[in-house]
Order: structure tokens, then sequence, then C-alpha cells
């Protein structure tokens, strides 16, 4: 009998995971929360750095699901360690015992109305990266104008933030600011573009080439400063206040759509599953791998693995690439012999 | 009578109302300015900036918010220098040409 693996989370990594652990002949279990797979991915529009449609990912990945048992809205009840391996009990009441559990939990978005001074749903024209997607998507956005003059993106937004609760760079925002804002300067040539940053981290393959477009091609803003406060006008616009760092002086401007990038924090049902196995999480809430160089995926728990951002911020590619080392460690872990 | 009170001048940008024909001009003149990244390459190579203040990264965003440069540019002794150790490839010495025609 073909040996079964849990994975939990039914997102791009979770999907991978699955389709990879199906490939080398194990008999995957993909439980997923939310009535649909694809998790982030499935809202989001396209992806950096080809504009490749996000739908096309999550297609492709569920092609290859054909032979895997997947479980939608359903939860972890409850894991207990075993001797050798895990007692999973799912919310629809079926429990499974595995040799080796896969945590592909992945991330939250930050909510971006805790940085109140934002005015992320107090203005109308305050939106979020997401909101954004889901409008090029095709979903309409009544916040978003239909002949905007000035456009801004702040990044950074529940990132690097102490009182945020996120010390963390969540990595992946400044790129799809930059994408993000290109779209924008496409669909409205007119108007201006303002990209709000403290650094600019752009450390993939195309990415610079991206922002250099960004910047002469077509002749976006990028104004280093964090945005300190928004307030709205009596026009109904927005009054953005930040710093210019780089001569030193205050800066307003009016705005007429405001965009917040919002970061990446743990799931926080990563963190409470994985304390019924007694597996740690950083301060960062992200899940501790057993070490950040040679063992990304592997947990201080023999038999639990991880793979996508439950342990941290990532790109897509870097969380499908993360997802086959996952099953290849599975894999290699359940062929050694005990 | 002076009591020794003042205003001080406000030093904040409002950006929308900033006048940006003449970089307007210089970024159809030399559409590569829209590429500084603010590294300060250029100033930190200058030979005139210990003395002068003058600086080419500073030269491109005073002209984004509206500032004067005309000062400025009457500092640059036009060496080149700057071109030659800009990460970006710009032409910052024709950059400073053209400025300066723009205001003859």
């Amino acid at each position: 009998m073909k040996e079964s693996v849990v994975i939990i989370g039914g997102g791009i990594a979770g999907m991978e995971t699955a389709a990879s652990l199906l490939e080398l002949g194990y008999s995957p279990i993909l439980v997923e929360q939310s009535d649909h797979l694809g998790g982030h991915v499935a809202s989001w529009y396209r992806l950096f750095p080809d504009m490749t449609p996000a739908s096309e990912v999550v297609a492709s990945l569920k092609s290859r699901l054909d032979g895997v048992t997947v479980f939608l809205e359903t939860g972890i009840q409850f894991i207990n360690r075993l001797r050798d391996g895990y007692n999973v009990m799912l919310s629809n009441g079926v429990s499974i015992v595995a040799k080796a559990v896969v945590m592909a939990t992945g991330f939250k978005l930050f909510e971006a109305a805790k940085k109140e001074e934002y005015g992320y749903g107090i203005y109308d024209r305050v939106i979020t990266n997401r909101d954004l997607e889901k409008w090029f998507s095709g979903i309409p956005d009544e916040r978003i104008p239909s002949a905007p003059w000035n456009i801004g993106f702040v990044h950074c937004v529940g990132s690097r933030d102490v009182k945020a609760g996120n010390t963390q760079c969540s990595k992946v925002c400044c790129m799809t600011a930059i994408k993000q804002a290109i779209e924008m300067k496409e669909k409205f040539p007119d108007a201006e573009v303002y990209c709000f940053y403290m650094d600019l981290r752009l450390f993939g393959k195309k990415y610079e080439d991206f922002y250099i477009s960004a910047q002469k091609d077509y002749g976006i803003h990028f104004l280093r400063g964090r945005v300190s406060e928004v307030s709205e006008t009596i026009d109904g616009r927005l009054l953005v206040k930040a710093e210019d760092t780089l001569s030193g002086r205050p800066v307003k401007i009016n705005m007429d759509l405001l965009v917040l990038m919002s970061g990446m924090l743990c799931n926080p049902a990563a963190a409470s599953i994985a304390s019924m196995v007694k597996a740690g999480a950083d301060d960062s809430g992200f899940l501790r791998s057993r070490d950040n160089v040679t063992g990304v995926v592997e947990s201080e728990r023999k038999g639990l693995f991880f793979a996508g951002a439950c342990t941290g911020a990532k790109t897509v590619p870097e969380t499908i690439a993360e997802a086959r080392s996952a099953a290849l460690s599975v894999h290699n872990y359940l062929r050694r012999p005990r | 009578m002076d009591f020794g009170f003042g205003l001080s001048p406000s030093s904040a940008v409002t950006l929308d109302r900033v006048d940006l024909s003449l970089y307007r001009k210089l970024e159809e003149l030399n559409p590569d300015i829209r590429t500084c990244i603010a590294c300060g390459s250029c100033s930190a190579t200058c030979m005139a900036a210990e003395y002068s203040g003058m600086s080419v990264r500073k030269l491109i965003l005073n002209i984004q918010r509206g500032a004067d440069v005309s000062k400025m540019l009457s500092c640059c002794m036009l060496c080149g220098k700057c071109t030659m150790v800009c990460p970006r490839g710009i032409n910052t010495r024709k950059v400073i040409l053209d400025c300066c025609r723009y205001f003859k």
C-alpha cells in the first residue's frame, strides 16, 4: 500500500508538495481550510517578472493533482505525535495516521486598517495591494476613480515596523509595487504615479530591469521616505505627507488613489497547529526550521516538514521550489531504514 | 520697533504645485535622468563638491522639487568625472550643459 503523507494547506506550496509526492509514488492527502485551492495566488491577477497570469499557475498545479485526496473546507482538529509518525484528526471527522506531515500553511496579509494613520477603511480612496489585484482581475471597486491624476504606492505597510508587530521585510512588496505601478500607468497614462519607499529591495532575476523600465519607460516617480500620515481634503482627495529624505525636506502631495503594500505575516493558524506537535516558531511568528541554511524545509520534529511562506515571506517561484524540496525531503525521510 | 519675532519660511515642498518645466525639458533631452537612483557617486567624485556643494544628485533632485539650481550650476567645471562613475550610465555632463543652456 502506498504511504500516506498529510499536507496542511492547499495554496501553491501545498499543491506543489502534493503533486511532487504523488509523482514520487506516495498517497498525499491535501487539507485546505477554505473552499478553493490556490491560496493567495488564486486571488492575484498577474505575477512578476513576466506578467504570468496567476490563474495559469494555479491551473497547472491543479492539473497535477489527479490522484491526490483533497479535503476542502476542512480544518485540523488536533495532531498527536506517535512513536513513528502523526495522528491527524480533521474537522470533518476523518482521522489519518501518517509517518510524515508537511505544513504549507502560508501567510496572512497584514491588516492595513491597523496602520490607522494611512486611513484604510476610513477614507474612500485608500486600498491595498490585494484590492488592486482583485480590481485588475475585473472585480469592480468604487474606490478606484475613473480618471486619477496622482496615484501613490506606500511600501512597507506592516513590514519592518515594530509597532505593527512585524519587524521582518516582506520581500515581495517592492517588486509588487513596481509591477502594480506599471500596470496602473498602462491603464492611466496621464496619471503621475509615485512610490514612497524606505529601501528598494529588488533582489531577483529581472527585478532590476523592471525597476529601470518603471523609471525610464513609464516615468514612475520614486520618492524615498515613509508616508507619515494621510488625510482627506475637502474635495475628497487625499493629502499625503512624507519626508523626501534625499533632500531632507517634508513633502505634501494630493493623491486620487493610495495603494498600501500590505506585508506578509505568519498565518496564525500555523502557530496553533505547530504547537500541537511542539514545533517552534521564530520571534516573527513564522515557523522555525531545523536550520536556516541547510534545513529550511525540515522542522525540529522528526517527520514534520515545512513548505512555502509558513517559514518566512517568499516569492511564488521560491515557494514552488521549496515545495519540491520538501517533497524530496519527505521521500528521503520515509525511505530511510528505521 | 523690532521685537525679534518673525515667521520662518516653510521648507515643505507641495509636489502638486512644483514647476516641472525644466525637468520635463531635461528628461526629453536626456531620458536617462529618470533612472537616477540617488546613489551619490557623482557627488562623491566631484572635484568641486567639497568647496562648493556641487552635486549632480542634488541637481536632479532639486529640479524635480522645483528648487533653484543656478548657483550650483555655476560651480561645475565640466570635467566629466561624474559621467564616468554613474552606474546608470547617465550622461551627467550633458545634463549639466543642457541645464546651463536653459538658464542662459
